[in-house]
């Protein structure tokens, strides 16, 4: 059996964690078992979820592997192992590499809630819709056709603002 | 559904829930994230968030204490972890780390923990919507001043991608003896795990649940708003309070635990020397008591407030000077015995529905 890790060498160390109850079974190489802390008995034989994390990072290809964040210098292959990622910046220059991870633990690729102020136009505008019409919905509900009124036409008006600067 | 949830969260529900967390990741757009901070870097970021906490206009500005962690001694830093104002994490390696914390000790603010910034309100009982306004008000005096690290794709960023989205964590500290009794916890956090849940020991990720005390939080932060993510909470709560409940009734006529809790009250009214794991051993029986009616003149606070107050490091704070281990049993023992005095032994009640 290949190492599930590096897919290269034999896998010699047999690794079983309970994560909210649920058994998860490992088959790692021993250079592999030692980088995320299974080398010894001694030394950290506990389960750290971040470099769990990192392990099921993709791993890179050569080209990608010379490619560095402009702004603090991480590579990718650095943050796949340690599982943290070293900056703001690194989340765009390694949006791509990053994306089948994120998919992975949150199941969801697309931020919904709170928006910093930072926060382009669009997404603003789009959230102030999506927030009208829950509230739109409500109205309705509870039967205040004067607010719905009112919010409709608020959520025409937002609509028209997205698609004209689109058109821009 | 989360109409019903808010109704219920009106009923008392104090036999169950302890409190509420709520927690804001955020960063500095920048900074590196603090795993690529130097600690000249560090030290920048602190101040820069610190001046933006004191010098906001809001009132709650002059409300906040600026705590330099590398001043405090060790028995001050781990009293805050005990005290849950701040991760066992952040006291590790307390340099360049600094924390905001509020008159009433309600809000911490950690800064150039996992990130640069983490807003932390608690409150007694469960208060998820009254928790939620607090740390969203305080995140949006800091996103004021800061430069927030923030993508239209992806929301907050953050240094693990587990928080990136709202970068808020909700959680509910339980305390779930009988369902822990019966043994179902393991196939309980099973199914919550598929729900976008986790449930863990009483000081977080990796530690035991010491005295049947657990944490219930939402474990996914991108793709679902704050607001669905504190209702799901909130109903999957409820679902556990339904159960634990039942267990408990279930046990109340149980001859072998009301021994256990009657002994457990005993003792804890009468030891010389108590330790730390016994003690928060018995008081969660004791708690127990009280919830299943048994001790009627013991309120809820009483055991909340002496679960933190006989934690070593806090114990040694309040005293005022270091102790050896047994005098610390002895000064813990004394705690809950002074804390305890005056509640009756309680009337031997409906043994076997009498």
């Amino acid at each position: 059996m290949l190492c599930q890790s590096c897919e290269k060498r034999q896998a010699s160390t047999h690794i079983k964690t309970i994560l909210n109850g649920e058994l998860k079974e490992f088959n790692l190489c021993s250079d592999c078992a030692a980088k995320l802390g299974y080398g010894s008995f001694f030394t950290n034989f506990g389960f750290d979820i971040d470099k769990l994390f990192g392990s099921f990072m993709d791993i890179p290809s050569p080209q990608r592997k010379a490619k560095r964040c402009q702004f603090c210098g991480s590579s990718f292959e650095e943050i796949a192992k340690s599982g943290k990622v070293g900056c703001a910046h690194c989340y765009e220059e390694f949006y791509e590499e990053l994306l089948p991870s994120i998919q992975r633990i949150h199941g969801r690729t697309n931020h919904t809630g709170k928006l910093a102020r930072s926060a382009g136009t669009e997404v603003k505008v789009k959230n102030e819709i999506a927030k009208c019409k829950a509230e739109l919905e409500q109205a309705i509900k509870t039967q205040e056709f004067e607010k719905a009124a009112e919010l409709r036409d608020k959520i025409k008006e937002l609509e028209k603002n997205i698609t004209e600067s689109e058109n821009a | 559904m989360s109409e019903n949830a808010t109704v219920n969260e009106r009923k008392d529900i104090s036999d169950v829930v302890i409190s509420t967390r709520i927690r804001f990741a955020r960063n500095l757009r920048d900074y590196p994230f603090p795993c690529r901070l130097s600690e000249d870097s560090k030290r920048r970021v602190a101040a820069t968030v610190r001046n933006a906490a004191l010098g906001g206009s809001h009132a709650i500005s002059g409300r906040f204490r600026y705590i330099q962690m590398s001043e405090l001694t060790q028995e001050e830093a781990v009293s805050l972890v005990e005290r849950h104002l701040v991760s066992p994490e952040f006291i590790s390696d307390r340099q360049g780390r600094g924390l905001l914390l509020l008159d009433d000790e309600s809000v911490s603010i950690m800064i150039n923990e996992e990130d640069h910034i983490r807003i932390q309100v608690i409150r007694p009982n469960m208060d998820l919507d009254g928790a939620y306004d607090l740390a969203d008000k305080i995140d949006t005096l800091f996103d004021e001043q800061l430069n927030f690290a923030f993508n239209d794709k992806l929301g907050y960023l953050t240094q693990c991608p587990t928080n990136i989205g709202t970068g808020m964590r909700a959680s509910l500290m339980l305390h779930l003896p009988a369902l822990k009794e019966s043994g179902a916890m393991g196939k309980i956090s099973a199914s919550l795990s598929k729900l976008g849940l986790v449930i863990r020991g009483m000081y977080g990720e990796g530690t035991d649940p010491k005295g049947a005390v657990y944490q219930l939080s939402n474990q996914v932060t991108l793709g679902i708003s704050e607001k669905e993510a504190l209702n799901n909470l909130r109903d999957i709560a409820m679902q556990l309070i339904t159960q634990e409940r039942a267990a408990r009734k279930a046990m109340s006529e149980n001859i072998t635990v009301l021994d256990t809790v009657y002994r457990a009250f005993g003792t804890l009214k009468y030891a010389k020397l108590l330790s730390n794991d016994e003690c928060m051993k018995l008081l969660s029986y004791l708690r127990f008591g009280v919830e299943m009616g048994i001790f009627e003149n013991i309120d809820f606070d009483t055991i909340n407030h002496l679960m933190i107050e006989v934690q070593p490091a806090t114990l040694m704070k309040n005293v005022g000077k270091k102790l050896s281990p047994q005098e610390r049993d002895c000064i813990r023992a004394e705690v809950v015995r002074t804390a305890l005095l005056r509640k009756q032994v309680p009337a031997n009640r409906r043994l076997g529905g009498e």
